[in-house]
């Protein structure tokens, strides 16, 4: 008991004092998520509610070109799709630590300069590695 | 922020010396394809000779930089180096294996150097982030060196389970760190130590108990052993034989520094986990090893068993027992690595062939190879005057000098299971020089041979000059213990 | 106002969680999964770390959970088939979870935080006046944390590599597109002008 609640007042005293106003900031936002979920919401009850719905089987098959379906819709993904999905998160990690770097960029004089140069440099390595190695081609 | 600029670099030289250079031999990869595997080779070795040196040239005071998370000290110099040499003799070893497998790629070597950063990250991380980094970037290059024979099932499924199961092990480690973090409020070893004066509270444990896990299942020592028989068995014998030496040093190293600099005043605690951990890793080794076929899985649970030992060591946690890991690992990777070049040398008929059957009667066929192989059993399994003694010796000693009746226990146990293991290493011997010779190997690859010689000259003449092996790592446990 | 969207986010996180794994559609996982991240990334907003929440969303929902997506469709796996025993298997193994829970619970509720733990990472995360978490971020990972940046960016290229490694295959016979080969094509060399002859054709040397 001691534990419940010592926690719940450790947590109050952590973000009580800034969460007033910050509720505030982001009080358009909120209302906007909960008007679309509202609506969102509303359009896919509503069929369930008013449509007509008299199914049979051949309603519910997939339709493949007049045929019977041959098997299961689910296939196996080239591995091709793979190695572009990893290679966008690598550069999609990269910008990610750019944007405190932008916004920092005044303060932080030339050691956070040549550091990010650093660090870009590694990944364009890396780059033109796999440029040369063909991995962004799709043949 | 101009304070940053005055730090010098000069203790990560070896670190940067190896970036740079891997960064090079990428781009020269890159442009030049396969046809360069030759050059990368080279360079390579070129490069971890080029750091070893800047490593020796670092200046053996203890020296922090990077805001106290990278620390240079006697102790990082000498596991460096004993680093830098693991991964130049698995390249070494490797040097024909790939091309005669077929898939010799120049991302081989620059995997290792990227793998040997990791590891000198994990030996100098003086703060939790920079040791999961350093871990991390250790890692993630293994599991691709697991299964960089991609087109063979075994290969592909050790790296997978490596992947896998060392991503657990990375989540556990996290876990563990975050919780150290929130129950002392800093990350760096030396404020976690100072703010754990008196009780430690149980929130802080748990996060120890985590970590350990974590710490563990790198090192491979039990109970999260479960994977290094399949991991080992599946790899390319040269990864394999990376992955026995160099990253176990490096491991060793970051555990020693993280239980010892970072929690010295609850000592209590920790040391119970390391001691049944200790015990588990020498039983399994010795125990599960008998009944292997393979000679590769035999080296795992070996390996497994070896950590075991060392572990006695760290459960010490006096400088003597620093000392004692840190010779014991030195002895280990000679004789792991010697026993990896002379089963790299197992190639009869176009194939490689790694049962234990495989070896009977290699004394008449391969007297020498035998030899060497018989001096390295012997010694694995702890016989004087060889090597594999001395250290054995040291890592007990420490223990019953502390007069600790656990760490006494401790010792007397490493001693049974030393007895127990010996059978399976002389098995070995014994089917070697007594049993029907089958046909011979193919000729020793250069790489393997050059290995196998540095190797053999360690394990069998240790104990004519002990003292530069034994003085440094003196010298390296005292910079622990300022 | 504020518990209201903590306990709104932390439910539906954790039930999406559960969701996660209960699931008997693995695409039905990967977008519970991707729900269980929005919800966190709000819980992030909450602790005023936007951009740690900007990030999840950004990193995770955008690209891990369609890197999920693709690996669940690749490995062309019957997972319905693998996890029919779940459902079956729940009551025992829930009871016995809920037996660890018990005892978890007696074990922990003994122990309470003091509130001096409490205020050590508190007090060395006091928060900064008149500049916003993403700037706080900026002003020390490039140049105090600058190790551990460029470390990041070590095991990015390391990750770079090891996908190309391990999946990147030649293929034999594909005709690329070469740009520089085709406008350094010289049409004096390509090209060749003849007169054919009425009713006779090309001669034999030339076709």
């Amino acid at each position: 008991m001691g534990y419940a609640l010592s926690l719940s007042e450790g947590w109050d005293v952590a973000i009580g004092c800034r969460m007033t106003d910050l509720v505030a900031a982001y009080l358009p936002l909120a209302i906007f998520i909960g008007v679309s979920m509202v609506i969102a919401g509303a359009l896919l009850v509503a069929p369930y509610l008013i449509a007509f719905k008299k199914p049979d089987p051949e309603k519910l098959s997939a339709y493949e070109c007049g045929f019977n379906a041959f098997d299961d819709a689910r296939m196996k993904f080239d591995v091709r799709f793979y190695l572009v999905a990893i290679l966008f998160i690598i550069f999609d990690l990269e910008v990610a630590f750019l944007f405190p770097w932008a916004i920092t960029f005044g303060d932080l004089g030339w050691y956070g300069y040549w550091s990010m140069m650093c660090f870009l440099g590694i990944l364009t390595v890396g780059f033109v590695y796999e440029w040369k190695k063909g991995a962004l081609e799709w043949d | 922020m101009n304070t940053f600029m005055a730090s010098s670099f000069g203790p990560a030289l070896p670190e940067i010396i190896l970036a740079i250079g891997v960064l090079v031999l990428v781009l020269v990869g890159a442009f030049m394809g396969n046809r360069s595997n030759w050059i990368i080779g080279t360079a390579s070795f070129a490069l971890l000779a080029a750091a070893l040196l800047a490593v020796g040239l670092t200046p053996p005071t203890r020296t922090t930089i990077f805001a106290g998370s990278f620390i240079s000290d006697d102790f990082a110099r000498y596991m460096k180096a004993l680093v830098l040499l693991g991964s130049a003799a698995a390249i070494a070893l490797s040097s024909d294996f790939m091309e005669r497998e077929g898939f010799a790629r120049f991302e081989y070597p620059i995997l290792i150097l990227l793998s040997t950063i990791g590891m000198m990250m994990m030996i100098s991380a003086n703060d939790l982030i920079a040791l999961y980094l350093g871990l991390e970037l250790q890692s993630l290059a293994a599991y691709v060196i697991a299964a960089i024979h991609r087109d063979n099932v075994r290969s592909s499924e050790a790296g997978l389970k490596y992947f896998v199961l060392g991503a657990l092990s990375s989540g556990m480690l996290l876990y563990g760190a975050s919780l150290v973090y929130g129950f002392t409020g800093t990350v760096s070893f030396p404020g976690i130590a100072s703010s754990l004066q008196g009780e430690a509270s149980i929130g802080l444990i748990l996060g120890l108990v985590f970590l350990s896990a974590g710490v563990a299942f790198k090192l491979a020592a039990a109970p999260f052993h479960m994977w290094t028989p399949d991991v080992y068995e599946g790899a390319p014998t040269p990864v394999t034989a990376f992955f026995a030496s160099a990253p176990k040093a490096a491991a060793m190293a970051m555990a020693v520094r993280l239980f010892i600099g970072g929690f010295p005043s609850i000592t209590e605690s920790w040391q119970q986990i390391i001691v049944f951990v200790s015990i588990l890793s020498m039983v399994i080794g010795a125990f599960a090893a008998i009944g292997q076929t393979n000679v590769k899985r035999l080296m795992a649970y070996s390996s497994i068993g070896n950590v075991g030992y060392a572990l006695i060591g760290l459960a010490t946690g006096t400088q003597a027992g620093v000392q004692g890991i840190i010779i014991y690992m030195a002895i280990y990777l000679a004789m792991t690595l010697g026993t990896f070049a002379l089963i790299i040398g197992m190639r009869r008929g176009n194939q490689y062939v790694e049962t234990i059957a495989d070896l009977s009667g290699a004394a008449q066929t391969h007297p020498w190879r035998a030899f060497c192989l018989a001096m390295m059993m012997f010694s694995l399994a702890g016989i004087p005057p060889l090597a594999g003694f001395f250290s054995k010796f040291y890592i007990f000693a420490a223990a019953i000098q502390t007069g600790q009746m656990m760490l006494v226990v401790l010792a007397v146990i490493g001693v049974l299971t030393s007895v127990v293991g010996a059978f399976y290493y002389i098995r070995v011997v014994k089917i070697m020089y007594f049993d029907e010779p089958k046909p011979g190997f193919e000729k020793l690859p250069d790489g393997a041979q050059a290995v196998l010689i540095a190797c053999s000259v360690v394990v069998v003449f240790f104990w004519l000059i002990p003292s530069p092996l034994v003085d440094s790592a003196a010298h390296a446990a005292r910079s622990l213990f300022h | 106002m504020t518990a209201l969207f903590f306990y709104l986010f932390s439910t539906v996180a954790v039930a999406s969680a559960f969701m996660v794994i209960a699931a008997r559609n693995p695409v039905h996982s990967v977008l519970y999964l991707i729900l269980a991240f929005v919800n966190a990334a709000g819980l992030f907003i909450l602790l005023g770390a936007e951009f740690l929440a900007m990030l999840l969303v950004v990193v995770y929902v955008g690209a891990v959970a369609v890197l999920f997506l693709f690996v669940v469709m690749m490995l062309d796996v019957d997972f319905a088939e693998l996890r029919q025993g779940f459902l079956q298997y729940l009551p025992i193994g829930g009871l016995i979870g809920l037996i660890f829970l018990v005892e978890l619970v007696l074990v922990v509720s003994t122990w309470s935080i003091s509130p001096d733990a409490l205020q050590v990472p508190l007090a060395s995360n006091a928060p900064l006046e008149g500049i916003t978490n993403t700037e706080a971020i900026g002003r020390v990972l490039y140049t105090r944390y600058a190790y551990f940046f460029q470390a990041a960016g070590l095991i990015l290229l390391v990750a770079m590599i090891g996908a190309i490694v391990l999946t990147l295959r030649e293929r034999a016979g594909v005709k690329r597109q070469d740009i520089s080969a085709q406008n350094a094509r010289d049409p004096k060399e390509v090209l060749t002008l003849h007169d054919v002859p009425s009713r006779k054709g090309l001669p034999e040397s030339v076709s």
